[in-house]
């Protein structure tokens, strides 16, 4: 176990390199040249050329390369042109706030997901199972940014029992950063009615984001759980004498969750990028809008230091995912992939 | 001669029996003929919107603020935006994008995808093989709708960069597809048969495997369709594809969103019209799954 | 008159798409107490299904029609859920057909014999208990290294090793009856004698009763006290072993033994002409009448029942009444 883990971790850190070349070709090498591009096409000539040696543009790029990578192990990945500060410290600011919601959301799609896939298995072509096959194809095929516009519509307006703007309700104080989550910063300092708003302001980000994957979860839940049904395991367990509803929520339960738990990495990687596009609707400034506006003011810096982020946060959210589907399934033996 | 004649027309006779055999089992489940209605209906008005829309004007640059922000009625269905467009005109216009995407990225991507992967997985264990499947890892390594949006941002926004930008992050997942299939397939019988009397590489790869590959990557690709819109609508709907007075879905979504709960058609039929085109693909993907699969 | 299983003119439909697949069509069938019956038969002619219908493990396609399944001269089909537990539990294990299908991929051996061990109706178990009991079991089935097994996964093991968890499995606690649907089927050559004979001795050693499924009439020959043929959801006839390979009298059963290849002239056997029919739209009379050379316009309309022609020989054939 312990070998295999290291393997992994040094496939991982190879990934991750070949990503840092990736990125740097994207950030400055397709754009032609950078500097112009970031300050646009009406900036005065001195201004770029001031900009390139900053960005040692004016450098070959294999030392553009070095130089950038050398920063970016020591977390300096350079200044944003927007914001006017360390791109670093924009993420330590921004993406708590973006965690957040992807961690509450990824909660809500395995559990949900492998919830409403019980249900359906369970009650195979009864109304509830067709309801929630109908409910999931929707889910499926709607994207993320829809179903925020759908509960903005519903819940900003019509029923307004959770906010829809931002991540705390207008005079409440944010509470000081620990973390920078608001929810576990507010709980460790004890303050529960912050608590409360902040986890309010969370809920509709949180499931709109959720819906895709959830949907997804619900329906290779169900369709592995009726699979196994018939496998002669099944069927010998039944024989053994050992009463179905354990033979249910057991040994047909963890075998059918394998295909569910391998692709909910995938998933989960969706939940960071439609992030981007429901906290533009939500207004909820985190990470994600951060990126983007990176992303539409070509603030390459910005750029180049968000998708690394996330490449890094993928990377480890598959390597435990792995580990997951290595303890489901012991056929795997954590071999790697 | 006459034997001649006569095996033309079993053949003949044989593609018109697997052809209702395909259609018989695509049709089986109801769902997938209506997933194909659909899509037919979406090309045929994308096709002929200058004749299909009713305002094919207001796709452009048009301004009329005297009909702004009209709710859905007799005139204008759908409604009209803050321009005074027509929003069913628009969106007839906009398929028009979201399919170049869907079938423009697909035509790109298959291929390469495909091309690596058999090279891959036909040369398990050696050095090519480990440097292409490398580097799909790399590409891998980023969900896909961002490395898109990364690509897309530092290029100028139209819709055939926002194309390249979706290629960049699908074709990864053809290769690895294909790459499991034929480094399982390198080890049939018949491909060890052609090995064996001395077929070029490229016979192998290309003759024996690649055929063996071809069902599920036509299913893939019908189901994709679907997913490639929605990440071209997801593009435009930051403002990184199609530019304005253009209609593209995912634009019309995002302007509209501004106006919500007040004028609210301006953004929901858009997104309707996202999930339909989706959905549409998807059920066709499926019965193109039932018609492939080998099972009675 | 000491029959542990009996099966009265049982009949099970499936019902598929198009209509019901009339699989079983009225079998009788017993066993007795510490008898060992053999059922030999072509692939898909029921004989699974008869044996599934005995545990009422049958999938929820299933209907039965008509029939009476009699267990102690309890009707199985009327059992409420705490009897069938019970029968489960104590009274009949079954060891399927194909050991790599039969064991569940994800636990462990030893999880899945303690499950099977402590649901097995055995008062006062403790967790000590049940891995003595498991480790004897395996060590019944001439595992080596019972202890290690337990902590193994089934992917670990070979498919010969696989069919003796099985057999362990059946046979850790006391059960009536041991139903061993091909047990050998998908086993090596090599292997299948080793199986057979282990579990034929550590049955005769219980005394207990033993219904072993087979196509395989040479298996039936070596394993059975009696045998029954059964063709088509139809027992078509029923004697002891040495009887039915002396003096067979189905037609079904002469053109078996007429496949059966010698070792001395002959050459290789010719094989019954025909196939097994449709089951949706089975013959209305005896279902081997398209195959059957003998035919005639009464066995095309009416279906023959058993005829006793002495000595618990049985015959469902119009030739000999």
């Amino acid at each position: 176990m312990g070998i295999n883990l290291l393997k992994r971790i040094g496939l991982s850190i190879f990934v991750l390199f070949g990503l840092s070349i990736l990125i740097f070709i994207i950030s400055r090498v397709v754009p032609g040249d950078p500097a112009r591009l970031a300050l646009g096409p009406r900036a005065p000539e001195w201004a770029v050329q001031k900009l390139r040696q900053e960005m040692h543009l004016d450098k070959p790029l294999y030392t553009q390369y070095v130089l950038w990578l050398d920063g970016l192990v020591h977390g300096d990945l350079g200044r944003s042109l927007v914001t006017r500060r360390s791109v670093t410290t924009d993420i330590k600011e921004f993406l708590p706030a973006t965690l957040e919601i992807v961690i509450l959301s990824a909660i809500v799609l395995v559990f949900g997901g492998i919830f409403l896939g019980i249900i359906s298995a369970k009650f195979t072509n009864s109304w509830l199972d067709g309801l929630i096959r109908v409910i999931s194809y929707l889910g499926i095929v709607s994207p993320a940014f829809v179903w925020a516009i759908i509960f903005v519509l519903i819940f900003g307006y019509n029923i307004p029992i959770f906010p829809t703007m931002g991540r705390l309700s207008p005079g409440v104080v944010p509470p000081p950063m620990i973390t920078g989550m608001y929810t576990v910063d507010s709980l460790i300092t004890g303050n529960f009615g912050t608590f409360v708003d902040a986890f309010k302001h969370l809920v509709l980000p949180a499931i709109a984001l959720a819906m895709g994957g959830m949907a997804q979860a619900a329906r290779i839940t169900r369709s592995s759980m009726l699979d196994n049904m018939g496998k002669d395991y099944i069927a010998a367990e039944k024989a053994y004498g050992i009463p179905e509803g354990l033979i249910f929520v057991k040994y047909l339960l963890k075998p059918s969750l394998i295909p569910t738990v391998s692709v909910a990495s995938l998933d989960i990687a969706a939940l960071f990028g439609n992030a981007f596009l429901v906290e533009l609707i939500f207004n909820y400034p985190g990470f994600s809008r951060y990126g983007i506006s990176a992303m539409l003011n070509k603030d390459l810096n910005a750029i180049a230091g968000v998708i690394m982020v996330l490449g890094v946060i993928f990377v480890t959210i598959n390597i435990i995912i792995d580990f997951i589907v290595a303890y489901l399934d012991p056929r795997i033996g954590l071999a790697g992939r | 001669m006459t034997t001649r004649e006569a095996s033309d027309y079993s053949v003949v006779n044989r593609y018109v029996e697997n052809a209702k055999k395909a259609w018989y089992k695509f049709s089986r489940n109801k769902m997938s003929v209506v997933g194909l209605v659909v899509i037919v209906l979406i090309i045929l008005s994308a096709v002929f919107a200058r004749i299909v829309a009713p305002y094919p004007k207001h796709a452009g640059a048009f301004v009329n603020y005297a009909e702004a922000n009209l709710p859905p009625g007799w005139h204008h269905l759908l409604g009209t935006d803050v321009f005074g467009r027509d929003i069913l005109s628009r969106i007839i216009f906009a398929f028009r994008g979201a399919l170049i995407m869907g079938v423009g990225v697909l035509v790109m991507v298959v291929p390469i995808g495909t091309v690596i992967g058999l090279i891959a997985g036909y040369m398990k264990g050696s050095l090519i093989e480990t440097i292409l499947m490398r580097i799909t890892d790399i590409f891998l390594a980023l969900p896909p709708l961002i490395l898109a949006l990364a690509v897309c941002a530092v290029m100028r926004p139209t819709l055939f960069n926002s194309m390249m930008a979706v290629c960049i992050s699908w074709w990864p997942w053809y290769a690895r597809l294909v790459y499991g299939m034929a480094s399982s397939l390198r080890n049939e019988v018949y491909v060890r048969a052609a090995e064996l009397i001395g077929e070029s590489r490229f016979h192998i790869i290309f003759r024996e495997i690649l055929p063996n590959c071809l069902a599920p990557i036509f299913t893939k690709m019908m189901l994709d369709m679907g997913w490639v819109i929605l990440t071209g609508a997801s593009l435009s709907f930051v403002g990184l594809g199609e530019q304005p007075p253009t209609p593209a879905l995912g634009t019309m979504v995002s302007d509209g969103a501004k106006y919500l709960p007040d004028y609210w058609w301006i953004s929901i039929f858009p997104a309707i019209a996202i999930m339909i085109i989706v959905l549409a693909f998807n059920l066709l993907g499926d019965g193109v799954k039932d018609m492939l699969s080998t099972e009675e | 008159m000491g029959d542990l299983v009996k099966i009265q003119d049982l009949y099970v439909w499936f019902r598929v798409y198009g209509g019901y697949m009339k699989v079983l069509n009225g079998v009788n069938f017993s066993v007795g107490k510490g008898e060992k019956v053999s059922i030999v038969g072509e692939t898909g002619c029921g004989k699974t299904t008869t044996m599934k219908t005995i545990l009422r493990i049958l999938s929820s396609q299933a209907h039965i029609p008509k029939g009476e399944v009699l267990f102690e001269e309890k009707d199985i089909l009327k059992m409420k859920e705490g009897e069938i537990k019970r029968l489960r539990g104590r009274g009949v294990a079954m060891i399927f057909q194909d050991p790599m299908a039969s064991l569940n991929p994800v636990f462990t051996i030893g999880d899945q014999l303690a499950a099977v061990i402590s649901h097995s109706g055995v008062q006062d178990l403790d967790k000590e208990k049940i891995r003595q009991l498991s480790i004897n079991a395996l060590k019944e089935v001439k595992l080596p290294d019972p202890e290690r097994i337990l902590g193994s996964y089934p992917f670990q093991m070979s498919g010969g090793m696989r069919q003796r968890i099985c057999i362990a499995m059946a046979l850790a606690t006391e059960r009536a009856l041991i139903i061993a649907d091909e047990p050998t089927t998908n086993l090596d050559v090599t292997i299948q004698d080793q199986i057979l004979a282990l579990l034929r001795e550590l049955v005769t050693k219980r005394g207990n009763s033993l219904i072993l499924i087979t196509h395989s009439l040479g298996i039936a020959r070596e394993n059975a006290d009696r045998i029954y043929v059964m063709y088509a959801g139809n027992m078509v006839e029923v004697s002891n072993n040495e009887e039915l390979f002396c003096n067979p009298l189905h037609p079904y059963t002469e053109m078996l033994l007429g496949c059966v290849p010698k070792l001395s002239g002959g050459g290789i056997a010719e094989g019954i002409a025909g196939r097994i029919p449709d089951y949706l739209n089975p013959p209305p009379g005896c279902r081997f009448e398209p195959r059957c050379p003998y035919a005639t316009d009464r066995c095309r309309e009416e279906k023959p029942d058993f005829v006793d022609v002495g000595n618990g020989h049985k015959v469902a054939c119009f030739k000999y009444n």
